[in-house]
């Protein structure tokens, strides 16, 4: 039997009048890619908000790592990494204090920050750019940074929240092609997305529509249940039968 | 810990990195000070007096003497009729004029009173009244030695020895003094910790210092450090420039001293934090800031206008203001050289304060991440 990293159950948050996820449930196993979707003000935000342990649920339980979502936020965020749209890095810090930033906050020793840097700028093959600000690099770099930089602690599950926005296509499938090494390893990551082309890389999808999960499935069994060619027309399908504004 | 200096260490390089940011706090206090001192003095130097009068009248000639001798006010000359004292301040030629009255010093022989007019220029008034009181005491004084000398023992005349304790020279430095170290610490502690955690809030990455094992609350504390370290420097820089530039002496205990601008720090970095959590973007902030604690704190603090002056409902509101009690403690404690005793009271009241916001912001800015 797999092992699940995520398991969430009937998980419900509501701000005052307003119900941004609506009692959902589901399950993520490790390794996999799971892809998060759903139009701006679905939900996707706060459910992922509340996974990474920065928001607690109105109602509802769940584990993420193996710590439970409503007691261990401590525990589950030295277990988890996240990176966002922004590269989540300081422009105004070099490579390397960058990397030794992260490394600090997330509790490494300072000779683990050491080799973990002289490896990190070894693979990524940014040795000589190791003194020069993250906001100098080029776009594709510091996506490449950054997402090496989120792994620096060995965390099981990955949080990626739009990682992609605002890239080229070329980059984009370079970046994809390390969250596949990532996932090769153990690592489950948890993405979400605008791009439909890379919903169809992930191993499974959910879309999110009001606050509910209103489809999950492997791309290929969305295709074929929705009788759609490509991800972009199921996704047109689910999210056409959204009734909230954005 | 080692999350937390390693969060510390990150703020201090983001403003030893951001050149202008670190300039203008530096060097603000400076030329604040020097602004205050030099350009924006409330005292009256060298005023510029005419007379108008008889100068074949003895008494006339003595007492324009006298004024010219004093060493705030120089007279510049000599006019025919009051009515041309308007022509000079028109022209910017005198600050005010003295007019004596006709048979000045043969009435002020026989009868001991006579009459002598002071007209100044009002468009500046804080100025105007002080060189006409500066003018009148001058007068008065000559009326008086002469009326002595005239009359012998039989006229008993007073004048009132006023003598100015903590401040012989009514220097107005000693006033602005604590006033701007004041303004200082504050904005340097509020504004700048308001717009560092706005800053990381518009560009996304407070997100991934929350998502991080370290605690909200020292992440909040370890974007403080920088600033905290900061003020210290104004704060020395105050006091060097004030005792060496502006000759206001630290008459009390320099620890007091420190430790009230401490409590008064904690305060504003507190304050900082709430606006922090109000506005989401740093222009907010900014203009929060500027409308909502730097003016009021301008108006309201004494800094300008004493408190004692206002109505009272106005005096409320500058009750809560804490700029104006950390103020008035420095004035203790730096001008009077006062102790510990005699400013527990507005100790207390700050500590209670610097209590309150610190409380106030932490809670709000714990409500808001959920």
């Amino acid at each position: 039997m797999e092992e699940n990293v995520i398991t969430i159950w009937n998980l419900t948050k509501k701000f005052g009048n307003f119900t941004a996820v609506d009692n959902i449930s589901f399950d993520v196993r490790k390794g996999e890619i799971f892809g998060f979707l759903g139009a701006n003000g679905a939900g996707k935000t706060t459910a992922m908000r509340i996974l990474c342990g920065l928001s607690r649920p109105t109602s509802g339980e769940g584990t993420v790592a193996g710590y439970d979502i409503n007691t261990g936020q401590e525990k589950i965020k030295r277990h988890i990494g996240y990176m966002s749209q922004k590269f989540s890095l300081y422009p105004d810090l070099t490579v390397r204090e960058n990397i030794r930033l992260f490394g600090g906050i997330y509790g490494l020793k300072d000779r683990e920050i050491r080799v973990k840097t002289d490896a990190m700028l070894g693979m990524l093959g940014m040795q000589s750019e190791k003194d020069k600000f993250a906001g100098d690099l080029p776009l594709g770099w510091k996506q490449k940074l950054a997402f090496s930089i989120a792994l620096i602690h060995g965390p099981e599950i990955i949080f990626l929240d739009e990682p992609t926005g605002g890239v080229d296509p070329e980059t984009r499938r370079r970046f994809w092609e390390m969250i596949y090494d990532t996932a090769e390893k153990g690592v489950t990551v948890f993405v979400t997305t605008h791009y439909m082309d890379e919903a169809e890389y992930c191993d499974r999808v959910s879309v999110m529509v009001d606050g509910k999960i209103a489809a999950m499935d492997s791309p290929a069994g969305l295709k074929s249940g929705y009788h759609a060619r490509n991800m972009d027309e199921v996704f047109r399908i689910i999210a056409g039968r959204a009734e909230r504004e954005e | 810990m080692k999350e937390f200096a390693a969060s510390a260490v990150k703020e201090f390089r983001h403003i030893f990195r951001d050149r202008r940011t670190i300039l203008i706090a530096m060097v603000m206090p400076v030329v604040q000070i020097i602004l205050f001192g030099f350009a924006v003095s409330t005292e009256v130097n060298d005023a510029r007096i005419a007379f108008c009068g008889d100068m074949s009248d003895p008494e006339v000639r003595k007492t324009v003497d006298r004024i010219d001798q004093n060493k705030y006010l120089s007279i510049v000359g000599r006019i025919d009729r009051p009515s041309d004292a308007e022509d000079l301040f028109r022209k910017n030629r005198a600050d005010a004029a003295v007019c004596f009255a006709q048979d000045y010093g043969s009435d002020l022989i026989s009868s001991g009173r006579t009459g002598a007019e002071i007209i100044c220029d009002g468009s500046d008034p804080n100025t105007a009244r002080m060189i006409a009181s500066y003018l009148a005491g001058v007068i008065s004084s000559e009326q008086t030695d002469i009326g002595i000398s005239m009359a012998g023992e039989k006229k008993i005349s007073m004048t009132p020895v006023v003598q100015l304790m903590y401040n012989p020279a009514m220097k107005s430095s000693y006033n602005f003094v604590p006033g701007v170290m004041g303004l200082i610490l504050m904005l340097i502690c509020s504004m700048m910790t308001a717009v560092s955690i706005v800053r990381e809030k518009e560009t996304g990455t407070l997100e991934l210092l929350l998502v991080s094992p370290v605690r909200p609350l020292w992440i909040v504390i370890s974007k403080m450090m920088p600033y905290l370290a900061l003020s210290a420097v104004n704060f020395a820089s105050i006091l060097l420039l004030s005792h060496y530039v502006m000759e206001v002496p630290v008459n009390g205990s320099l620890l007091l001293l420190s430790f009230a601008a401490l409590v008064f720090v904690v305060s504003s970095l507190a304050l900082g934090l709430l606006i922090s959590v109000i506005s989401s973007s740093q222009r907010t902030a900014l203009l929060i800031c500027g409308m909502g604690l730097t003016m009021p704190t301008m108006i309201f603090s004494g800094i300008i206008f004493p408190c004692e002056s206002m109505p009272q409902i106005l005096q409320w509101v500058s009750d809560i203001i804490p700029a104006k009690w950390f103020i008035i403690i420095v004035k203790k404690v730096m001008i009077q050289g006062d102790g510990m005793a005699s400013v527990i009271k507005e100790l207390s009241i700050l500590a209670g304060m610097a209590a309150l916001l610190l409380a106030v912001s932490i809670r709000s800015f714990k409500t808001r991440l959920q």
